[in-house]
């Protein structure tokens, strides 16, 4: 089964990149493979080079990626009733990855004091910390998940769909509370999303993702506002109910993602294209350069392109 | 499309807890009219999917009266609900939950009709079934599949044709796209409007996604704490929303455009409180930018403040 298959990007420093599909695509596949979490069995990179901060990760032993994940590289995950340890209190959670990456030699007292604090930077007070998990809300949960991600100030923080589980105004306060700290902190973000209106409030750049291939990335602009576009990121814009713009129909993506172990020939977004020509099924497309930094990988806007130039 | 199908009139529904009752659904006044579609909108925990059971009878209300039809069916015994179920169903938030895995397409979709008197043979149960599956466009192929080879998309279309099977006048939509992705999402909603235009269906919508309602409802009703907090024809609530739990709503919904960016930022403080014995005053007062001594101590009723619009606020008393 292939998924994630020829992907690259570049994420600079401070910078917030979402990688937008839909279910299948490979999004949390790709985070878990920055950080090697892929079951050892079944899920190999095949192929390719992870450079971190100049370092190349393939290259690391189990030993030293251990030290890189939670404390240079970490992860927020999806749902964070089931992320969170349910017999442990949230301040022993918060305390266990301080504990774990302690090259400061930290003594316990302090342990203490910077969960306490890094309760606080979340916007729970810190006498909670002696609470379980079933005792907080979903947004609160998530944000003791968030607490647990930044303990060791990382330099990268991966979000896979941070917010999907919460309801619009938890949301926003969360997507407002992450804008803040990475804002202080400096730290670089990958958010993982399915939801375009979150990407559109918290990114700097962009990578569409469908069926394991990036098909457009750019900078945000170039996607929520440029000109030009795979077709796929096009239909994905059109699905969303728009509220300003009143409409009778949605104009919804006929068909579905195809099966990760039976992909199509040529284009994978061929069966659901409606501008699928011979070539599209044949012959896998190629990025195509818009401008510096907006790729598409397309064979209509590649011919569009010819023509032009 | 004359009168209302539906209508509720001081609904109330209780539940025993240890630590007093749960207010889960608290004096909901609707009038959903024919063929026409009501959304109700709230977070979770708000009683939404409380009151799209309770107007079905799938659990009894603590008080109040339920009309469907010209009908009070809170007087109807068991044996008397039995033929109103075939005109009152429901499509369920979660299409791996809602289906039987040990059950194939067809024999799901089949399932109402083989178990309510009147639909004739097998044969002709399997000839509506095939009929069921193309309407909610489900190939033909699938119907000996099992739901855990399909997609969440499809499986939302066997429980919406499982929905159609009696043909109903009225469907409960319990968030019935929000477990699907977005391009599927769109698909699903112009089904569900497809049908109601075709076969005159009477929706009540519940969902948590205002974009969403605001696509398919003639109405809208604004859940807070089990209370209705607003409700106005879709238009009127999205160019005059009163309430200012409504506004937050509003304002809380992430755009994909790069305009509004920087909303997050104004969005509202705190968290839903506990529905458990809930002091009487507006119960979203903890949490209003607006919220003064006159909010508390004593509920505050839904007045019409123009047409069809009624907001349960003191600003607009």
């Amino acid at each position: 089964m292939h998924h994630s298959t020829l992907l690259s990007f570049v994420l600079h420093r401070k910078e917030t990149m979402g990688i937008v599909g839909e279910t299948g695509a490979g999004k949390t596949t790709l985070a878990l493979s920055i950080l090697q979490l892929l079951p050892e069995r079944t899920g190999q990179i095949t192929q390719g080079d992870i450079l971190f901060d100049g370092e190349e990760l393939t290259k690391y032993t189990d030993a030293d990626m251990r030290a890189v994940r939670g404390e240079r590289i970490s992860m927020i995950f999806q749902d964070p009733m089931t992320s969170l340890n349910p017999v442990l209190t949230v301040g022993k959670q918060i305390a266990e990855s301080l504990a774990l990456h302690n090259s400061t030699h930290r003594t316990k007292e302090q342990i203490e004091a910077r969960v306490d604090e890094l309760l606080e930077l979340v916007g729970i007070p810190a006498q909670r910390k002696n609470e379980y998990p079933h005792q907080f809300s979903g947004g609160m949960k998530q944000r003791v998940v968030i607490a647990i991600a930044l303990a060791c100030d990382p330099e990268l923080l991966i979000a896979d769909e941070p917010t999907t589980a919460l309801d619009v105004t938890i949301q926003a306060q969360v997507l407002a509370m992450m804008l803040k700290l990475k804002r202080e902190l400096g730290t670089s973000m990958i958010i993982i999303t399915h939801d375009l209106g979150v990407v559109a409030e918290t990114c700097d750049s962009v990578a569409i993702m469908y069926a394991g291939e990036i098909v457009e990335i750019g900078a945000v602009e170039d996607i929520f506002e440029g000109p030009c576009h795979h077709p796929y990121t096009a239909g994905l814009f059109a699905s969303i109910p728009d509220l300003d713009v009143a409409s009778d129909r949605l104009s919804p993506i006929e068909g579905i993602m195809p099966d990760p172990t039976n992909l199509p020939n040529g284009c994978k977004f061929h069966p659901r294209c409606p501008y699928c020509t011979d070539i599209c099924r044949s012959v896998p497309p190629v990025d195509t350069v818009i401008h510096n930094g907006h790729l598409i990988r397309c064979h209509k806007i590649a011919q569009e392109r010819k023509v032009q130039a | 499309m004359s009168g209302s199908l539906l209508e509720t009139i001081g609904l109330k529904k209780y539940f025993k807890t240890s630590k007093g009752l749960l207010h889960a659904v608290d004096d909901i006044n609707l009038h959903i009219a024919r063929g026409e579609t009501v959304g109700v909108v709230g977070e979770s925990g708000c009683g939404k999917s409380t009151l799209g059971r309770t107007v079905l009878r799938l659990i009894d209300p603590s008080a109040g009266k339920i009309i469907f039809d010209g009908q009070d069916i809170m007087q109807y015994d068991k044996k008397q609900m039995k033929p109103l179920r075939r005109e009152m169903q429901i499509i369920f938030q979660d299409p791996y939950s809602s289906l039987d895995p040990r059950m194939c397409v067809s024999d799901i979709i089949a399932e109402p009709m083989t178990i309510t008197p009147g639909f004739g043979s097998k044969r002709d149960i399997r000839d509506r079934t095939a009929q069921l599956m193309q309407t909610v466009g489900l190939a033909a192929r699938l119907a000996d599949a099992y739901p855990h080879e399909l997609d969440g998309g499809r499986r939302q279309r066997i429980g919406i044709a499982r929905a159609l099977a009696l043909n109903p006048k009225f469907i409960v939509c319990d968030e019935p796209v929000s477990a699907l992705d977005v391009s599927i999402q769109a698909q699903i909603l112009n089904l569900l409007m497809d049908l109601q235009d075709d076969l005159s269906l009477t929706y009540m919508f519940i969902t948590h996604d205002l974009s969403v309602v605001k696509h398919i409802s003639d109405e809208i009703v604004v859940m807070y704490l089990g209370q209705c907090v607003e409700s106005a024809p879709t238009d009127e609530l999205f160019s005059n929303p009163q309430h200012p739990y409504t506004k937050a709503l509003l304002s809380a919904i992430l755009k994909p455009n790069l305009k509004s960016r920087g909303r997050v930022n104004d969005v509202i403080h705190g968290e839903v409180t506990s529905p458990i014995e809930p002091a009487p005053g507006c119960r979203f007062a903890p949490r209003c930018p607006y919220a003064s001594d006159k909010c508390m101590g004593q509920d505050i009723p839904l007045k019409n403040t123009a047409d069809r619009h009624r907001t349960a606020c003191v600003l607009y008393q």
